[in-house]
């Protein structure tokens, strides 16, 4: 039976190595109902969680569960709050941040001024590393009411055993240029050679070649893997948006011109259905 | 029913974004401000309730100085009734919410953009709820009412999750709630003499400070490498960039 254990679900590993510690205790909530992942009810117990063990930092890692829940802790326990938080905080005078805004474009460095602090950390931020803690589990038991429960999840659909393209380390995506939905199996194919997540241009999810939550780019979602390969997208200001912060970015596309080729690492000019397939046995070829 | 409807007031996606004053202060030269895109789609699905449960008002609320006005008058020019300006510079998430939540008693529906495009903290939504103690779900694809209930699809992570919860409620919104709306003509003639009411902010006890904004640094120049020289590619992943 699924044991929810907040601190795995919400604290990823990469925060432990982030924060350059180990936490020496884990605290698992583990009540049945705290199963669904309904946000308010999260966020009371790391309230009361904060209180009783006098944090005066909370940590998560940016997702469409954690994000609220850090925001309502903060309104909860009077903390500054920073989401899209990029880097390791800078204590030499105060308590700054570094946030990422404008959707990619900049950074914004902030101090947090409150004693108490809650940081949400950008998706990819930091790396995933395992240090070898030897933390103590302890139940932890808070007295949930019905008001934690003020919305009902219903049904939850997720693709499985696809890799999750806001954490993605390698992600490949297709725009127009790939003519249409029945050309993405060489797409698929690549990303699936690389253990990559699929993403697509707005066009192609707005046109539905491919469904919305692949769509990447400023009014998308923002990826920033360490290799990002575009085929057949040309490169639009808001698409840069979602993947400038890729590590590494690979453009394929017939057009010269293609504006995306300035923003890019490595480039090939030439015909996707063409190129693609190529990369995919030389991959598997060196691999 | 009475919908709220928050509105950001931020560069136009195309921008570029520069800094001045010792990287302290945005370049607003040369850039177009628009209403906030995902405040856009809340906008939009709140025209589309509207028309479709007569008896209906939609206010909209914009924190921000007086140069925000032409953005707030249009949202009145594609179909709200009447606007709220409170005159503050939105300096960060957690005033924004309290000068929001000091306004959106009263309303059974308080929707807003899933994130501003400009400090895209994504909580604003979520604050508003802790703070007035109403449910608070972001980002909604879908949003639908059914009697005193709101049904609403929540994208989650690969997927999306079906909530319901009862009105009054905050909800962030994203596509695909409704369709931008475009403001006609005699929607910007009537906007101009909708009734635009301007109060002063609560005060908040600034609970951060900005030090400085900073660009990304520059790209280097792309290696180009020819079509039938994959493998090429393959090693340089490998070896130089070392992503592989």
């Amino acid at each position: 039976m699924l044991r929810l254990l907040y601190w795995a679900r919400l604290m990823r590993p990469r925060c432990n190595n982030w924060v350059n510690m180990v936490h020496q205790k884990v605290l698992h909530a583990a009540d049945a109902k705290l199963e669904k992942g309904v946000i308010q009810a999260y966020a009371s117990v790391i309230t009361k969680a904060m209180a009783d063990e006098n944090a005066e930092i909370l940590v998560l890692a940016n997702s469409s569960l954690a994000t609220p829940v850090a925001a309502k802790v903060a309104v909860k326990t009077g903390a500054s709050f920073a989401s899209n938080v990029t880097e390791l905080p800078d204590t030499t005078a105060g308590f700054k941040v570094k946030r990422s805004i404008y959707t990619g474009k900049a950074f914004c460095w902030q101090e947090l001024k409150n004693t108490k602090k809650v940081i949400a950390i950008k998706k990819n931020a930091a790396e995933i590393t395992e240090g070898g803690g030897n933390a103590t589990v302890t139940p932890y038991q808070v007295a949930l009411t019905d008001a934690d429960f003020n919305t009902t999840i219903l049904s939850t659909e997720k693709a499985t055993g696809d890799v999750l393209l806001p954490e993605a380390e390698i992600v490949v995506s297709g725009g127009r240029g790939m003519k249409g939905p029945e050309h993405w199996g060489i797409l698929e194919e690549l990303a699936k050679t690389l253990g990559a997540a699929t993403g697509c241009s707005k066009p192609v999810s707005d046109m539905n070649w491919r469904p919305h939550h692949e769509h990447v780019g400023q009014t998308g979602i923002k990826v920033a893997p360490q290799l990002y390969i575009a085929v057949g997208i040309s490169g639009a200001i808001q698409h840069l948006a979602g993947v400038n912060s890729s590590k590494c970015i690979v453009v394929i596309n017939k057009d010269p011109e293609a504006p995306f080729f300035k923003a890019a690492d490595y480039g090939i000019v030439g015909d996707a259905f063409d190129v693609v397939p190529k990369l995919t046995a030389a991959i598997k070829a060196a691999l | 029913m009475k919908i709220l409807v928050c509105i950001s007031h931020v560069p136009d996606t195309t921008s570029r974004i520069n800094f001045i004053d010792n990287n302290t202060r945005l370049d607003t030269n040369g850039v177009q401000f628009i209403i906030g895109p995902y405040d856009d789609y809340a906008l939009a699905r709140a025209i589309e309730l509207k028309e479709s449960n007569p008896g209906t008002t939609v206010t909209v609320l914009n924190v921000g100085p007086a140069e925000t006005e032409p953005t707030i008058r249009k949202a009145l020019a594609i179909g709200a009734d009447d606007a709220i300006r409170i005159n503050a510079e939105p300096t960060d998430s957690f005033f924004v919410a309290s000068q929001i939540a000091e306004h959106a008693k009263g309303y059974d529906l308080i929707l807003m953009g899933r994130e501003s495009i400009d400090y895209n903290s994504g909580v604003v939504h979520a604050m508003v709820g802790d703070l007035l103690g109403l449910p608070s779900v972001s980002p909604v694809m879908k949003l639908d009412i059914e009697g005193t209930k709101v049904k609403m699809t929540r994208e989650i992570e690969g997927g999306k999750e079906q909530v319901e919860a009862s009105m009054p409620l905050v909800a962030g919104c994203q596509e695909p709630i409704a369709e931008w709306k475009i403001p006609n003509m005699r929607g910007i003639m009537s906007a101009k003499t909708k009734p635009l009411k301007v109060v002063e902010p609560i005060s908040v006890t600034a609970s951060i400070a900005l030090s400085n904004f900073e660009l990304p640094a520059p790209k280097g120049a792309v290696k180009m490498i020819p079509a039938d020289a994959v493998a090429d590619l393959v090693a340089k992943l490998k070896n130089e960039a070392k992503v592989l």
